[in-house]
């Protein structure tokens, strides 16, 4: 039976909306973790540990997301962990961002101009509190440009979870879509609900970047 | 600790500095020759050479930002090596920077504030008094709660002087102190740290300037090629130095 595209239709994709929402922000917050301790390990004096996490960075930049959500999908139950597919892409994106936050972030924590650590060293400062007072809040400053072009990224990244059939935006269109023959139209609502998250966002990160620019 | 190690560590003639054979590499680069120094304590000590002599590698290992290969240094009794000797001996070493190097996302306050709290453990009603008291010193405590950015060359080495000051150091280190500010702002720098001078800190400082060392300066090194040359006091190291380089140096920078 053809359904007709109607209030029930947009409600079912509003609802699945809030899921691409809640993947999107779980992986970005748990890859800000990640990726926080990635970049402070790349940059830190242990060899075997920096080795450690290029190879990870080097390993999820270099292979494509979905394969890596197929690889968590259908390679931790090999393992006998069963994970529903809400868990895997949630995993799986988080170490993808993870990996790019990592890099994005090591590379303006590499960045700062040497005087800086180096006054806080001749300060007495030990590390922990040189990384939380001096190195985090500059270098994390002058990363938020690129850091919120990457989320945008990983909001749109969050769609290839419907291929391994979790509901969220995409899958939901497709599944409307089947349901009211009206593909165009479907798909048309769901590009506008992306883009109305993430235009104002790369606006945002755009105009960051330009006030950065003048600021120097 | 017990009252002889502190007796001893207080009175005038323990050395506050020593370096005894120091040896620096970088990479294959020679950078420090078996360099021998002893400063006493409340000395004022002038370091000069020509660029690339080792002047700044050499104060800088003295609060380890630079390790060096072998030889030995003692500060304030306390010998550097690697692990906690670092951090203490950093406590008592301030250093003022050529660049600077405030910490541009903080005000000039929290700048002074930052490592008084959390080195010195101090409550922030604490920091804040004695940056306050440092900012009076260096006369610009009207610019407390500006941002460094918007402070001419010669405040913001005022306030760097000041925030090494926070810490109550027994010993401050100066790496050409004045050499990256417009010529203007030169005087109100070395005028801050000639009334230092008085203070009876132990200070050292690598400078051109020579005024300030005739003024302030008990003793006066000549660095080349890594090596020490000279020293001698400010008076005959002016009028009569004893080595070639020296002269040849002095007649550079004095000569116009
Ligand atoms: N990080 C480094 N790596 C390699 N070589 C270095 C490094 N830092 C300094 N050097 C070299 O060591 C020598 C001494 O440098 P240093 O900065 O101590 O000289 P300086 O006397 O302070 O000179 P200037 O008056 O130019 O500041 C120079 O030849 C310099 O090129
Ligand atoms: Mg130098």
């Amino acid at each position: 039976m053809v359904q007709t595209l109607g209030f029930n239709q947009i409600l079912i994709l509003l609802e699945a909306f809030r899921w691409t929402l809640a993947l999107a922000a779980i992986a970005f917050v748990c890859g800000a973790v990640g990726g926080l301790g990635i970049a402070l390990i790349r940059t830190s004096v242990f060899g075997v540990l920096r080795r450690a996490a290029a190879t990870f960075i080097i390993v999820f930049q270099g292979t494509p997301l979905l394969m890596q959500l197929f690889v968590i999908y259908y390679g931790l139950p090999l393992l006998n962990v069963t994970v529903n597919a809400w868990i895997a892409v949630a995993i799986g994106l988080t170490l993808h961002a993870s990996a790019y936050l990592g890099e994005i972030w090591r590379s303006t924590i590499m960045a700062m101009p040497k005087g800086q650590e180096e006054a806080a060293k001749a300060l007495g400062l030990k590390y922990w509190d040189r990384t939380v007072y001096i190195v985090l809040p500059q270098a994390l400053r002058m990363a938020l440009p690129s850091t919120v072009g990457f989320l945008v990224q990983l909001i749109k990244g969050t769609s290839l979870a419907a291929i391994i059939g979790f509901t969220e935006l995409t899958r939901a269109g497709q599944i409307v879509s089947n349901a009211t023959y009206q593909p165009l139209i479907v798909f048309s609502l769901v590009g506008a609900l992306y883009f109305a998250l993430c235009w104002p966002l790369s606006h945002f990160s755009f105009n960051l970047e330009k006030r950065f620019a003048n600021a120097r | 600790m017990n009252s002889i190690t502190k007796l001893s560590k207080d009175s005038l003639t323990e050395p506050m500095i020593i370096m005894e054979s120091v040896d620096k590499y970088y990479g294959a680069f020679h950078a420090l020759k078996n360099v021998n120094l002893m400063v006493k304590q409340g000395e004022k000590l002038v370091i000069c050479g020509p660029s690339g002599s080792g002047k700044s590698t050499l104060i800088r290992c003295i609060n380890y930002l630079e390790d060096f290969a072998s030889g030995k240094i003692v500060v304030d009794g306390i010998a550097l090596t690697k692990g906690a000797s670092i951090d203490a001996i950093r406590c008592e070493v301030g250093m003022v920077f050529q660049q600077f190097n405030l910490f541009p996302h903080m005000t000039v306050l929290q700048n002074c504030m930052l490592a008084p709290m959390k080195v010195r453990k101090m409550t922030s009603g604490q920091a804040e008094k004695v940056a306050r008291s440092y900012l009076e010193r260096v006369r610009i405590s009207d610019q407390m709660h500006k941002y460094p950015a918007q402070l001419s060359g010669g405040q913001q080495q005022r306030v760097a002087i000041a925030r090494a000051l926070c810490m109550d150091p027994k010993v401050m280190l100066f790496d050409e102190p004045t050499s990256a500010l417009d010529p203007e702002m030169v005087k109100e720098v070395l005028d801050t740290m000639i009334s230092l001078a008085n203070d009876g800190r132990t200070m050292i400082c690598v400078t051109h300037e020579m005024g300030f060392a005739r003024a302030v300066a008990d003793r006066v090194i000549f660095m080349a090629n890594g090596e020490i040359i000279e020293e001698a006091p400010p008076e005959t190291f002016f009028t009569a130095p004893k080595n070639e380089r020296t002269r040849t140096f002095l007649g550079q920078i004095l000569g116009h």
